[in-house]
This record gives C-alpha cells, structure tokens and sequence, in this order.
C-alpha cells in the first residue's frame, strides 16, 4: 500500500515552564485509506504529535513527508497551501464560523483552493452534507444547529476538498454518547465507502476500536 | 492566462463582507465618528483655503504680484585698492542720496510686456502728499498712474463710491481721494482741493471720484491721480517713474520670474511674498493650527475604526484559528482584516464628504459684514480629493495593525487552550 503520510524521528521540547521533551523520536507511517487511532493518557504527547502532523506546528526536530514530499521546513504560506489542498480537520469543537450558513462552511476551504467554479463547489459541499445526512440544514446559520449536527457539518468541511488525510482531534471528545456514535458511523463510513485516509486523536475506547490501526503513546513515545 | 476571468468574489472578501454585514449597526456607528473626521479635515481645509484665497485677493487690490524698482544702494568705500596691498579705507558705509528714477521706462514696460504670463504691467510712480481744504490739512500718499492699466490690475472701480474712473483721464488736474479724506476735509465730489508735496510745489486739483476699500486707515490717506501730475508736483519731467508693477497668471509663482526680470531690465525686483512677509507668515500660522486640529481629529477616527478591526479580531480568534488550520495564509488574514476596514473607510469616506460639503455649504451662507461679506469658502475639488485619500489611508492604516496581529495568530495555540 501507498504511504500518505511519515514521521522520521519526530523530536519536540517544551521550553515552559521548564525544559522538557514532550516527542522522543518517533517514526512511523500512515498507509492510504487507513484509519488510525491514537490514544495515550493525557501529557502523552499524542496531541502534540497530531498538530506537528498537521503542519501547523513547525518548531520540531525530524522530517515528515506527506506522498514522499518533505514538508518539514518549508515556507508558512507553502505549509498553508499543503493544508488546504490535503488535510481535512475535525476537532472536538467544530470550530464553524458562525455568520455563515453550513453550506458556506462547507464551501470555504474549496474556494480557498479555487480549482472549480463556485457552482461546482457548491453542488459538492451539498453531496457531503447529503452523505452525512444534514443536507436538509444547508442553508440554516450554523450557529442554530445542534452540538452533532455541527460536529458532522464540520466532517463535511474535512472532506470538501478530497484531502489524502483527515487528522481528528478527539473528534467526539464533546458529545453526547448519541452523536459519539453517529460520528464514529461515519468514521467508519467514509473510510469504507470513500477510503478516506484517517488519523485520531482519542479517548474514546469504542472509536479506537473501531478503526483499522491503534498507536499508543507515552512520555513521548509509541509504545506499540 | 484567462481574459475573461469568471466575476466570483474572492473568498477573502466575501469573509469581510459577511463580518460586515453581520454588525451593520456597529459598522455605521464607527463609520460615522470616522466620517466626522474626515469631514472636519475638508472644512477646515477648504476654510484655510478659502480664507486665504480672500485675504490674498484683498492684498492683490493694492499690491502688485511683482514690483520693479531702483534698490538702495551703500555706499562704497573711498579706497579700495587691494591690488596693490594696500589697506582699504572704509567710509562709513549708509544709503546713497540717489535718485530712484528708473531709466527709460518704456523700455523696460514694453520688455516686460513680451514676456509670456505677464498678464499686465504698468508704471507707477508713488509720492507723499500733504491734502489742504482751507486751513484744514491730510497727509498721505497719491499714486501716480495710468488709471485704465491700475483698474485693470487692482480693480480700483469695484471701490469707487462716487465719480467715474474716466473722469481722471477727461480731467488733467483730476485726483480721486479715499473717502477719509474727503470726510475730514469735508469736501465732495467735483470740489477743488490744493495738493502740496514736500518739496513745495503746490496743486490745485478736482476731486473727480471718491473710493472706499476694507481698510480705513488707506481711506484717509490714498488717492489716485494721473502719472503728468505726479510728476510735476514732483517737479521731474515725463519720463519720471519709480516704480513699475506686473501680474502674472498664477501669483503663486510671481517669485520665478523675478531671476528673468532682473536680467532683462537690470533693476531690482521683488514678489508680493517678499513684500508681505506678514500676511504670509499669518496665512502660516493658520495653516498650522486648523492643519493641527485636523489632524488630531483624524487621529481620533483612525483609532475608532482601529479599536472595531481589533475588537473583531479578538472575538474572532477561533475562526481566524479554523481558517489558517484550512490553508488560508497571513496574508489572506491581513485580507479579510484589511478589507473590512476599507469597508469602513470608504464608508466613512463617503459620509464624510457629504458632512463636510454640508458644513462648506452651510458656512458659505453665513453673512459676516465687512467688505467680505459672505463668509470666504467654497467647494475645493483638491480638498476633497485630499479628503478621499486621506480617508483611505487612515482606514488602511487603523486595519494594517490588527490585521497583522491577526495574521500572526498560532493556531494550534488557539485549538490546544481549550
């Protein structure tokens, strides 16, 4: 299988409030369409994995290589494009702008990226509303749905732009164990159904079992 | 590249709009205490400019923009003999006791003629004169002139109270007085008065006009008459002429002729600024204090709009977080913010140049007596364009800064505090 994404010998310190290292050279890889959980107790360093993963935190020691491309070291705005073209988020807070419809969420990171017309978009962000089964809150403000319905918009603003992976961090760390388990179906679903390369952070046990591979963390290392 | 780009609104600013849009009450409010700002700036501006632009025009009815004259002269030492290393003897240098006749003026009238922008030029030739009515005495000063030229230039009819400007040419002996003078003599219109120059010679002359200007103290002792008279109460022939006074087309630029002059006639010559160096350090003065106070109002609208982008920056930290998370780079963050203070600016822009040309219109309408009449201000095209970029740079600046904080903003710190 064809690896997404690598970590070769991931190393971070935290300065404050003494000096610490929180990541000890870890190297793995990610397979595609695999769906990978990572789970460790808190101050593992599985969070901090996750956001150096994601390109978003760049003070680390290592390389990581997303396709075989290195990524570790390149321009800000050169990580921003990285992001938007191939990483989907969700995070335990769905984090949607509020003055925008779900529909308008959805869309943003596509027309960020700016590869097809706005009706093109806008037709796509209702195929991933209509697959996570809120097609019907479309055009309602997100700030007027409920806690899951939000979670899900927000899994649906991961997928617009078909991105190679989707980094979760405790994806139902804030719901009710209703929604959990809706959220976690649809885990499940677009992993199956679409491939879709996943990466978690989380907590929660049933999630972790539920997906194809676990990475446990502690002080800063993969255990297994 | 496309040459017909599809229209879409990028999403950057399809995101400051909606920011906007959201908060229209805010909007408008901080649009309108800016607008104030920018409106302040115009009316005071275009109240400097049109204040000066009278006292200019005020000026320019006795002083010419360019006067041509015989300088003083100091004298020289008696001895100056360097050359052969001997010590020069210094005379106690003073003014020379020279005659200020510029040599044939004619001449040097028709040179200045020929050159181009010179919209008119006269002789002139001013003499100090004591005016007797009986027993009653006026000093002052008489002009000496061509009256068709000096109304052409100083437009002494739109003065003229009583009698006809033509009258001095029909009548040799003719003078035209300030009204002052007529007033503390107690003459009129067509009355003779006698004229006598410090140097004795005494005229009988006809009061054939009398004038009256904004300055009462010019009432009382100015008076016009023709150039032969002067002449001979001055008791020099008809080629007798101090002074010779020019307009050119813009008199803001009088003082870059005076090099050309200078060479072409060989006598001293001076610009009105020169001539006036307190009118224009009080035109100054003015433009420092209303140029002060605008700017500090303009300071107090750069803050308000600044104090609504960073407020909505710190509200909106989440979402700057989501979007950096989803590729949106710093500078499209210092887009969004940017944007929605140019919203503002050209907002408040706008709301501000119809404050300030209803102030303007509003001025201008207010009646102030005197030979002003209605308060001196108007519509200044240049004012208001100054208005509309100032505006917009003030807002781009208040936006720069949060923008910029905003673009700065980690987001990983941002999803990790929660």
């Amino acid at each position: 299988m064809q690896t997404i994404l690598r970590a070769e010998n991931i190393s971070k310190y935290f300065y404050t409030p003494q000096k610490f290292k929180v990541l000890d050279d870890i190297s793995f890889e990610i397979r595609k369409s695999e769906f990978v959980s990572i789970i460790g107790k808190s101050g593992s360093g599985k969070s901090t994995l996750l956001y150096v993963l994601s390109t978003m935190d760049t003070d680390y020691l290592g390389n990581i290589f997303i396709e075989n491309e290195l990524v570790t070291g390149s321009k800000l705005d050169k990580l921003a494009q990285i992001r938007n073209a191939n990483i989907g988020f969700v995070f335990q807070f769905h984090y949607l702008l509020p003055e925008f419809t779900c529909l308008k969420n959805v869309m943003i990171p596509a027309m960020k990226l700016n590869r097809y017309s706005t009706e093109e978009i806008e037709e796509s962000a209702y195929q991933k509303l209509k697959l996570l089964g809120i097609e019907d809150q479309a055009l309602k403000p997100a700030s007027k749905l409920s806690g899951g319905q939000q979670q899900r918009v927000a899994i649906a603003r991961a997928l617009i732009n078909v991105p190679k992976i989707i980094m979760c961090d405790e994806p139902t760390g804030n719901l009710d164990s209703k929604n959990s388990d809706i959220v976690l179906d649809i885990f499940k679903q677009i992993s199956k159904d679409l491939n879709q390369t996943i990466v978690a952070v989380t907590h929660d046990i049933d999630f972790a079992n539920s997906s194809d591979r676990i990475i446990e963390m502690q002080d800063g290392r993969i255990l297994k | 590249m496309k040459i017909f780009p599809k229209i879409k609104l990028n999403v950057d600013l399809e995101i400051a709009f909606t920011h906007i849009l959201t908060k229209k009450k805010q909007t408008l409010i901080v649009s309108f205490a800016a607008a104030i700002g920018i409106a302040a700036f115009i009316f005071l501006n275009s109240l400097v400019l049109g204040f000066n632009r009278d006292s200019d025009e005020a000026l320019f009815k006795s002083t010419p923009h360019i006067r041509i004259y015989v300088d003083d002269k100091i004298s020289e030492p008696l001895l100056n003999d360097t050359a052969n290393n001997n010590i020069a003897v210094i005379s106690n240098p003073k003014i020379v006791n020279e005659n200020k006749k510029l040599l044939n003026p004619n001449k040097i009238l028709s040179e200045i003629k020929k050159i181009e922008d010179v919209t008119t030029a006269t002789t002139w030739l001013n003499i100090n004169v004591f005016y007797n009515n009986g027993s009653a005495q006026v000093n002052g000063s008489s002009s000496g002139v061509n009256i068709n030229e000096a109304n052409e230039m100083f437009d002494i009819q739109s003065s003229m109270v009583e009698g006809n400007l033509q009258n001095l040419i029909s009548t040799p002996n003719g003078i035209i007085l300030g009204v002052g003078i007529a007033e503390n003599l107690s003459i009129n219109i067509n009355d003779n008065i006698s004229v006598v120059t410090p140097i004795g010679i005494i005229k009988v002359m006809k009061v054939v006009g009398l004038f009256k200007t904004s300055n009462s103290v010019v009432d009382k002792s100015k008076s016009y008459m023709n150039l032969s008279m002067a002449q001979q109460l001055m008791a020099e022939g008809p080629d007798y002429i101090t002074d010779i006074y020019v307009n050119v087309k813009d008199p803001d630029k009088a003082a870059s002729y005076l090099p050309m002059i200078i060479e072409r006639t060989g006598y001293n010559a001076e610009d009105w600024k020169a001539a006036n160096k307190s009118a224009e350090a009080s035109k100054k003065t003015r433009g420092i204090m209303m140029g002060s106070i605008s700017i500090i109002i303009l300071i107090v609208a750069a803050f308000t709009i600044y104090n609504i982008v960073n407020m909505t920056v710190k509200q909106k930290l989440h979402d700057i977080a989501i979007l950096k998370a989803q590729g949106f780079a710093g500078k499209s963050v210092v887009k969004i913010f940017i944007s929605e203070a140019m919203i503002i600016g050209i907002l408040a822009t706008i709301m501000g140049l119809f404050i300030g040309a209803a102030l303007v219109k509003a001025l201008s309408k207010v009646y102030i007596g005197g030979d002003r009449g209605y308060f001196p201000i108007e519509f200044e095209p240049k004012i208001m364009i100054l208005g509309i970029l100032i505006g917009l740079l003030v807002a781009f600046i208040a936006g720069l800064i949060p923008a910029r904080g905003a673009a700065k903003i980690d987001p990983v710190a941002i999803f990790r505090n929660l």
